[in-house]
């Protein structure tokens, strides 16, 4: 067992519960043990960087201080959300490299009584952890239901290759390694080429036109390469690629039905896990149809049915309205490839 | 996209617009020493909803077209994919510069798109507040501002994270919010100075 310091993010105690229960489930088995970092605040996601550069650099500051006084086995903070993983690793390089910007950030956090000495925490990715401190071939002997005849697509998104302030990876655009661990499963991976393409973060919320897009095609691309499902490492890919399929398709045209599973819960099912401890069931997109393949049962959601009770203002009672006017979308002209 | 800039009256003209922008980005952006490649534009996956491409924006901040930067919804189109950044052969930091010029264009009330400058600060507002993020405040008051068409269509996905535990109605709170805040307004006090 190897300890680290876990920095769950927001995301896991919501949208990205299904990747939460399974890293649960399945932390053990890989010799992971997890110590979360008492009272965490958010990291700022994309958000605080545009309006409050310095207010963002001290929120996530104040993790990487709260993680400092905890540190004692373990001074690696692991993170399993990339956006998390980034604006940590971010932050703990540039207060190391620009000792004004520390020096007001501990200026900041000394009024909580905080402070914290840069470098003195390493910030790394949870897949990254498994990539190559657990590695594939440990992986590979715990398995006792390969994912055989599973077709699945590598979706890894931008953020963990790439900016890499630390410089972990040497390909930061077509990375295999994550290959190597869904074959280690037994499953069949299908050579995705928008593997590390931005799922478009926060623009499916703020710019649906172009959001919505750069959704279609990665959609467009795994549909293509016949690939039965996609596979993630970060719950802002997933809650997209997931909660925005219906959208995608009512605007285009189009009719994808991909569901997008995180990797813990492909790791947990290939050892031997049911799927409702592994979270599986909560997607909006079914994994059902996919998983028949290997012979796993997924469980129907509690009724997910909307009955009356609108949470937002505006109740749906024809559940596929005419839109009005909408700007002239660009169509894409058949675009024929899978690449960019 | 392809406005010509060279039409543009000379006025208004900023020469030290640059070393403005490259103070507000953390360490050496690199920015001057942008070759205009176009590599950034090349890759940017957004690039096509940009009022300027990235290369285009780093001329004109370079020209000293402080008016015209701000304005440009360019930065508020970046997704901070960071592919130009690793395809860049002079390693410019381009997102850290695009966050940048928003917190500049923010800073003064500029911001060409007004989802995008909300979004952040509903967001923020919600941190601030609880110490976590509340996804259920933030679209609920996100979508009713800005895109009460899409409700309806979002609605049945939105009822299923809820009806999954993926989302909850009420907000998630850290023990200390108080410090949280206090760090906050100090960090906020200390913006105002740059």
């Amino acid at each position: 067992m190897k300890e680290f310091l876990y920095y769950p993010g927001c995301s896991m105690s919501g949208t990205a519960k299904g990747y939460a229960d399974s890293l649960e489930a399945v932390a053990g088995p890989l010799g992971i043990d997890l110590r979360e970092i008492d009272d965490w605040s958010c990291c700022g996601a994309s958000e605080y960087f545009s309006i409050g550069p310095l207010r963002g650099y001290a929120l996530v500051a104040r993790n990487l201080a709260l993680a400092q006084r905890e540190a004692n086995g373990s001074r690696t903070v692991v993170a399993p959300c990339s956006l998390c993983y980034v604006n940590l690793a971010k932050t703990n390089k540039y207060v190391r490299t620009d000792p004004v910007l520390a020096g007001k950030v501990n200026e900041a956090l000394s009024v909580a009584g905080l402070s914290y000495a840069p470098g003195s925490v390493e910030v790394r990715h949870l897949f990254e952890i498994v990539i190559h401190d657990v590695g594939a071939d440990a992986v590979r002997e715990k398995v006792v239901r390969p994912l055989k005849g599973l077709k699945v697509a590598p979706y890894l998104g931008c953020l963990v290759t790439r900016p890499d302030p630390e410089k972990r990876w040497k390909a930061k655009e077509h990375p295999l390694e994550i290959d190597r661990l869904l074959e280690a499963l037994g499953a069949e991976v299908v050579d995705y080429p928008l593997r590390t393409d931005c799922c478009g973060g926060h623009l499916s919320q703020i710019s649906p036109g172009m959001g919505l897009e750069m959704l279609r095609r990665l959609l467009d691309s795994a549909e293509r390469l016949g690939a039965d499902m996609l596979a993630t490492i970060c719950p802002m890919c997933q809650m997209n690629i997931d909660l925005y399929q219906a959208e995608v398709n009512r605007r285009f045209k189009t009719d994808f039905k991909i569901p997008i599973l995180f990797f813990t819960q492909l790791v947990g099912l290939a050892f031997g896990m049911d799927a409702k401890t592994l979270g599986i069931g909560s997607e909006v997109v079914s994994a059902k149809r996919a998983l028949a393949k290997i012979g796993v049962e997924v469980p129907e959601p509690e009724a997910a049915e909307p009955v009356a009770a609108g949470a937002s203002g505006e109740k749906p009672r024809a559940p596929r309205p005419r839109k009005g006017p909408e700007l002239p979308m660009p169509r894409m002209p058949k675009d024929k490839g899978v690449g960019r | 996209m392809t406005e010509a800039i060279h039409d543009r009256p000379a006025t208004g003209i900023d020469h030290d617009f640059i070393r403005e922008v490259m103070a507000a980005v953390p360490g050496d952006s690199r920015l001057q020493m942008c070759i205009q490649c176009g590599t950034c534009g090349g890759s940017c996956p957004s690039a096509a909803d940009m009022d300027h491409t990235p290369r285009q924006l780093f001329a004109m901040v370079r020209a000293g077209l402080r008016e015209q930067v701000l304005g440009s919804n360019t930065p508020w189109m970046c997704v901070s994919c960071y592919y130009c950044s690793v395809r860049c052969p002079q390693e410019v930091h381009i997102p850290d510069v695009m966050y940048g010029l928003k917190s500049i264009a923010g800073r003064e009330g500029r911001s060409p798109s007004s989802a995008a400058p909300n979004f952040s600060r509903t967001f923020m507002s919600n941190v601030h507040r609880f110490g976590r993020s509340y996804e259920m405040g933030l679209v609920a008051r996100h979508y009713l501002r800005h895109f009460p068409l899409r409700i309806p269509g979002m609605a049945p996905a939105g009822m299923g994270m809820l009806a999954s535990g993926r989302m909850d109605i009420r907000p998630k709170r850290i023990r200390d919010v108080k410090g949280l805040q206090a760090i906050m307004a100090k960090a906020e006090e200390l913006e105002a100075q740059l």
